[in-house]
């Protein structure tokens, strides 16, 4: 119990004083899976769209590979994410691999299916006819479907806080692509373990806390927004 | 109403945009160096001295990716990292055979430890041999933690384990973590459990864990770290200049003088000895 009253002591100290380490490894955090979001929310929302709302034979089959994919194993993307980035590797004329780049093409690419996932959902329990409807009253084809976007946006808050809450805390891709080097791509995940495995367990907690802090931190702003939206 | 929500996610995304604008680290690649090294060098803290020091005095970008050893020479194999600061003498006998370095010299050393719980169930101190100690902790069945990740670590505790003749495979007291030195520390402590572990990380640890040193000072637990310049010859994608600028700052006069005296202050003893220059036969005299 001491550890945890020294880690959360550590933690206020650490905040207050704006440890300088503290703070750039909180806002690379910030940096790099809000980047992340943001990408995925682009392409899982208009992916997502554009399923929910065409037919085409084999939806089904495209529908559940992105739902499987809602479940991506970050490790698993860190690897071949890591594979594609080496020097030796497809796109190694980059040179992206262990830079703050390279995480968030990673986190991307885990964010995008949960982000496409719950897009394809909210857009499905809409009212059938309601497209038909708005189209009748003569939008375009793209006003119709901003029109639908705009309808769901509810559930859409609720993808943007899972594809952040998934990037934010997951470790494997991080470290893998990353590297964990100091002052460049160490976030607050892949410090807490390294300092964990130095034995300073009260930095570790301190780390955790942070991350904690901060993950609930947008969430409430998003939820804060979505509440607020209910109640016109 | 409506609009104020979608302004605020407007409003979040410009604070984003801001706050990414001040990013100016991406140096160009020449001035990039992939430093593939032990987790010991890291988790004692040398390297988080070294690295600032050498980064200030020749502006090259130093990433530092902290693997075991034999993880740490497959991406020099691999052409994947430029130099190599490595501790698993055999294996980088067997790297430079194959023609994948170049110009390894020897940086510095420190030693192996053998350490286990306080009630010391096999009755592993006062040994006369590490070899001894190996073989009680067999014949007691007393829980062994290994890193088993191919590690300089690991690759000394196998040679031991030869040396012992026991065959610890497939055994139940015979645990591996395939994690970094400090976490496996922590779990032996956790576990009561036996480990070999460098004595710089061990330094670094040892207010946390509850294991205490019970055999120590053989020859065999010498650990010596060696820093190799990957072949350009055989990966031309490396970065030869920055990895001998880097490997020549390792060996030079004012690192060997900080590595001397690094830990001194925190933990009363140096973790590390510089031995640039000397032999390794002479290492441990």
């Amino acid at each position: 119990m001491d550890l945890i009253y020294e880690g959360i002591k550590q933690a206020i100290i650490l905040l207050i004083t704006l440890d300088p380490e503290v703070m750039r490894i909180t806002l690379l955090s910030l940096k790099v899976s809000g980047t992340a979001t943001i990408i995925s929310l682009f392409i899982g929302i208009s992916i997502g769209t554009l399923v929910a709302l065409a037919q085409f034979p084999g939806k089904q089959f495209v529908v559940s590979l992105i739902n499987t994919g809602m479940g991506l194993p970050p490790v698993v993307v860190g690897l071949f994410v890591t594979i594609f980035l080496w020097r030796s590797g497809p796109l190694g004329f980059l040179g992206m691999l262990y830079t703050p780049t390279a995480i968030i093409i990673a986190q991307s690419v885990i964010a995008t299916p949960i982000v496409m996932g719950i897009t394809l959902a909210a857009m499905q329990q809409l009212p059938k006819k309601m497209r038909l409807q708005v189209l009748a009253l003569g939008a375009t084809p793209l006003q119709s479907v901003w029109v639908l976007i705009r309808e769901a946006r509810l559930p859409l808050l609720a993808a943007v806080m899972a594809g952040f809450g998934g990037v934010i805390s997951e470790i494997g891709a991080s470290i893998m692509v990353g590297g964990n080097i100091k002052g460049y791509t160490r976030v607050l995940t892949t410090a807490t373990v390294m300092e964990a495995g130095k034995g300073n367990f009260e930095v570790a907690i301190a780390l955790s806390i942070i991350l904690l802090a901060l993950a609930y931190c947008i969430n409430y702003i998003l939820t804060h927004i979505q509440q607020r939206e209910r109640r016109f | 109403m409506k609009r104020s929500g979608i302004g605020l996610i407007t409003v979040l995304l410009f604070a984003l945009m801001v706050i990414w604008a001040p990013a100016g680290m991406a140096a160009s690649a020449e001035k990039n160096i992939i430093l593939a090294t032990t987790t010991s060098t890291q988790d004692s803290g040398l390297l988080d001295t070294l690295i600032p020091i050498f980064e200030k005095k020749t502006g090259y970008f130093v990433k530092t990716i902290a693997v075991g050893s034999g993880q740490a020479m497959a991406m020099g194999q691999k052409g994947e990292a430029d130099v190599l600061l490595v501790h698993s003498p055999a294996a980088e006998k067997k790297f430079m055979d194959g023609g994948y370095g170049v110009n390894r010299r020897l940086v510095m050393h420190n030693d192996y430890i053998v350490v286990g719980p306080a009630n010391d169930l096999a009755k592993v101190k006062g040994s006369k041999t590490t070899v001894e100690a190996f073989k009680k902790i067999a014949a007691a069945q007393a829980m062994f933690i290994s890193r088993g990740d191919n590690s300089g670590t690991h690759s000394k505790e196998k040679d031991i384990w030869k040396a012992a003749g026991v065959a610890y495979e497939g055994q139940k007291w015979y645990q591996q973590t395939g994690l970094g030195m400090g976490q496996t520390v922590n779990v032996a402590s956790e576990k009561r459990a036996y480990t070999l572990v460098d004595r710089g990380t061990y330094l670094a640890l040892k207010k946390r864990v509850d294991l205490p040193i019970l055999a120590e000072g053989d020859a065999i637990l010498l650990n010596i770290y060696h820093v190799i310049e990957v072949n350009p010859a055989k990966r031309p994608k490396v970065n030869a200049k920055g990895a001998k600028v880097f490997a020549d700052f390792m060996v030079s006069t004012e690192t060997q003088n900080i590595i001397k005296t690094f830990g001194v202050d925190k933990f009363g003893s140096p973790l590390f000895f510089p031995d640039a220059g000397k032999k390794v036969e002479d290492l441990g005299k």
